[in-house]
């Protein structure tokens, strides 16, 4: 791949400045800028709250709060950690990255991409309002149901379930407008030459990410719908005495809910392999082995939504079929897993703190993709099911498959972001007491699921002292570490050693072609890919 | 460097109408929550008519900020600003828009098969012995076994299926027709005969003004003489929610077409760059679409 041409324009200074260049603008790197900020900001807020219930489970019986407000914590933390935190942080840095990697002016629907944005804080406010609002009296908090919101406790639920529904219609939108956004760029606005097969791994997760987005994010649109109406418009979708079925919820929901986790991780498994090439210093391992299998894991992953519910009740042929389906995932991923460790096999390997964070999410997210395989197992999943077996499962891969995936990537591009290095000293620390408090967090957690604590609970049996006592001055450890995080970006953001055009030596692709920071206008004419 | 200008991307300057259109929906969803607040819990009563309050003006927000929005960019569109490059992203956008809102009323459609095939016949099939719903047969349309709802009781009327060969066949014929007529408008402007153009887009929208005035009316007949109302059990909902939401699709479709018979009338399109009209007429025809759905599975079957 190189580079015919790259134009560098004196930057137009035509755009305003201060408070309305950010709510106005269409600038790709702008507009990334705003998402992956919002998500940095919501990851503080989401983990507060958890905090919150980690300070709750340090020791048995009832310290803190009421088990409403547990529940209510409970809840609004993984909504804004899954919609406001990850997803954001992805569309963020396809914001930044994707015109960069494939040579495009911007993204192809610059105004409906602002809009993707600013989306976002009226859900975030949305989530949150109904806390402030209990304080002053008004209604009882936020949405107690967790946040799958099954019915019948979300029909019953007061005035938070209501705040909930419309938060998640709102980022629904901006979702699905952010997939249209990325589908037409990365179909319409590739460089001369950059075919389909030619696309950074990046550019391929995003894609496949797009197209789920599509599909799913209407059908949860729906389903919270049809739990609106039954909140106030008396249907009954969700009521047996009407003819309908509480499970049918569960289908509609986790028709979304499960492609939602490949929603989170196939951006990163597109960047995760672009970082192990660029420090192992050897071309990608089976490019095309790894676009087939993405496109496998995507296809699959909209027909094996039962797996959420096994024990909620189901014919047997649907039980087996469902275990089956979801077993099968493990196949392409497996094909994923061989590429990445074949990427850096033989390669000479240098670990600054992108790659370590990389090498440590191949190990974190391993083990939460083999404990799902045990989930998977319909005879097993009867007594791991609802307990904290799962919590610690889907914290390995969402968590250490997802956030850490993200700060992989943030480390890795925030050098071209800025034009400065971070602090390769302070990144290494953040990395390792990432990676130890987290395990220390999470394999309790495994041990107390398989002794039988139930998760959404705030209180538990004398027994379990000991590993919730571990877990929570982990989870506190983890949570302050994060700070070193947001003092590297700051203080990358601010200044520091100028960074190179090419930023890592053995880094490819044409985001490392350009200066770093990049222009204001990057390509204003294509590159050719030969 | 030499730049090609017809190489070059149409990158729009900054809008603040996104975001005011954000904040009106903040407004208008925050506001439908406290207007229906008190269904919950009595004492938030008080908050009914400042809920009321801030819903119009949310609503009014977004109406302005569409307006304004659409409005720069036929600005755009007539002063040449788009060209094939961005004709194609408008393209594939709408493309992937119109799979989107499938995807919506695929869920509605995934509930109308749930409740007939599994929940409705489940709930017959208990053992007669230990049955809650004793003479509940369970056939379709089922307005549900009855029992408690939200602490309320809930007796379930005497149903009557919509029959598919009223109003309902009379409608499907003035949407297909609908689709013929635009299809002949689009001839029209592709062979730049004016006249015909607006005489088949004129007609569209007076077949889908008249679509709408018969789900009126079939609405009015089944709420005030049939007894069928949203809180009919499954069919109910699934008949009011199915068809209200296309409904909501073939109002804003409507409107849609009045704005490019407007622009038709103004003459905005050439033979050669039309995608406002064709975005139009793709939106129409998937409401058309969803409309075939609807017909064989919600009144015919």
């Amino acid at each position: 791949m190189s580079t015919a041409t790259v134009a560098h324009h004196e930057e137009h200074h035509d755009h305003p400045t201060g408070i309305m260049r950010w709510l106005t603008t269409t600038n790709h790197k702008d507009i990334g800028t705003m998402y992956l900020t919002f998500s940095l900001i919501m990851f503080f807020v989401g983990g507060s709250m958890i905090l919150g219930i980690r300070a709750e489970l340090f020791k048995p019986g009832l310290q803190l709060m009421n088990p409403e407000f547990f529940n209510q914590l409970i809840g609004v933390h993984a909504l804004i950690m899954i919609f406001a935190a990850l997803m954001p942080a992805a569309t963020g840095f396809a914001n930044w990255m994707i015109p960069l990697q494939i040579g495009a002016p911007d993204m192809a629907l610059p105004r409906l991409n602002n809009w993707g944005f600013w989306l976002l804080p009226p859900s975030a406010i949305l989530l949150t309002l109904p806390f402030t609002l209990a304080m002053f009296g008004i209604g009882d908090g936020a949405l107690a149901t967790g946040w799958t919101f099954y019915p019948p406790l979300s029909v019953q639920g007061g005035i938070g379930v209501d705040f909930a529904i419309f938060a998640v219609h709102l980022l629904g939108i901006s979702s699905v407008m952010g997939s249209i956004n990325i589908i037409v760029t990365l179909f319409n606005m590739r460089a001369p030459g950059m075919t389909l097969m030619k696309m950074p791994m990046f550019a391929w997760g995003w894609l496949i990410t797009a197209f789920l987005l599509v599909a799913t994010i209407p059908v949860l649109a729906g389903a919270v719908t049809m739990l609106l109406t039954d909140r106030h418009f008396g249907t009954h979708f969700f009521n047996a005495a009407g003819g309908g079925d509480p499970i049918m919820f569960q289908h509609l929901f986790w028709f979304f809910g499960h492609p939602e986790v490949y929603i989170l991780l196939l951006p990163v498994w597109g960047f995760i392999p672009q970082i192990l090439e660029t420090f192992s210093r050897k071309p990608m391992y089976g490019y095309k082995a790894q676009v087939y299998s993405l496109w496998a894991i995507g296809a699959l992953a909209v027909v094996v939504w039962a797996h959420h519910f096994f024990t909620a009740g189901m014919p047997v042929p649907a039980l087996l079929y469902f275990m089956y389906s979801t077993m099968a995932i493990s196949l392409p991923l497996a094909v994923l897993f061989f590429c990445w460790i074949k990427t850096m096999w033989k390669g000479s390997m240098s670990f600054e703190t992108p790659m370590l964070f990389a090498v440590g999410w191949i190990i974190l997210f391993g083990i939460g993709g083999l404990t799902g395989l045990v989930l998977a197992d319909v005879a097993a999943d009867a007594q791991y099911h609802n307990s904290y077996f799962v919590v610690a499962h889907f914290h390995y891969t969402l968590f250490a498959g997802g956030i850490m995936g993200i700060m992989a990537g943030t480390y890795y591009w925030l050098p071209k972001m800025t034009g400065h290095m971070y602090s390769e000293t302070l990144g290494k620390l953040h990395f390792w007491l990432t990676a130890i408090s987290f395990n220390l967090t999470f394999i309790p957690q495994f041990f107390l699921g398989l002794a039988g604590m139930p998760r959404r609970i705030p209180d538990y049996a004398l027994q379990f002292a000991e590993f919730n006592m571990i877990s929570s001055i982990a989870a506190f450890v983890l949570g302050f570490s994060q700070l070193l995080f947001v003092y590297n970006i700051v203080s990358c953001a601010r200044g520091g050693k100028k960074a190179t055009d090419q930023v890592w030596e053995g880094a490819k692709g044409l985001e490392w072609t350009l200066p770093s920071p990049p222009p204001y206008h990057s390509f204003t004419e294509q590159p050719i890919i030969k | 460097m030499a730049t090609h200008s017809n190489n070059q991307y149409y990158v729009p300057h900054g809008s603040i109408y996104p975001a005011i259109l954000s904040a009106g929906l903040l407004s208008l969803a925050s506001g439908f929550i406290f207007s229906v607040a008190t269904d919950k819990s009595k004492d938030l009563a008080y908050l009914q008519t400042p809920g009321k309050w801030m819903m119009y003006l949310g609503t009014a927000i977004i109406l302005f900020m569409v307006f304004k929005w659409m409005g720069t960019v036929i600005t755009e569109s007539i002063t040449g600003k788009y060209r094939k490059w961005e004709d194609k992203s408008f393209r594939v956008g709408m493309i992937v828009f119109i799979c989107s809102e499938l995807a919506f009323f695929a869920a509605f459609f995934g509930a109308l098969f749930y409740m007939r095939v599994l929940s409705v016949p489940d709930l017959a099939a208990f053992d007669p012995l230990f049955t809650p719903y004793k003479d509940f047969l369970g056939t379709w349309p089922s307005a549900g076994p009855g029992g408690m709802v939200l602490g309320v009781e809930y007796k379930p009327g005497l149903l009557q299926p919509m029959a598919a060969w009223g109003l309902p066949a009379i409608n499907t014929m003035l949407l297909l027709t609908s689709g013929a007529t635009i299809t002949w408008a689009h001839w029209a402007l592709i062979k730049n005969n004016r006249k015909q153009l607006i005489i088949g887009m004129a007609l569209t929208v007076a077949l889908g003004i008249a679509f709408l005035i018969c789900q009126g009316m079939e609405y009015h007949h089944a709420y005030t003489e049939m007894g069928l109302t949203l809180g009919s059990g499954a069919y109910g909902a699934t008949f009011f929610m199915l068809t209200g939401f296309h409904g909501f699709h073939v109002t804003l479709g409507t409107i849609m077409l009045i704005v490019i018979l407007i622009r038709c009338m103004k003459g905005h399109f050439t033979p050669e760059h039309h995608f406002g009209f064709e975005g139009v007429a793709w939106y129409w025809h998937f409401v058309d679409v969803v409309w075939l759905g609807l017909f064989i599975f919600v009144y015919w079957l």
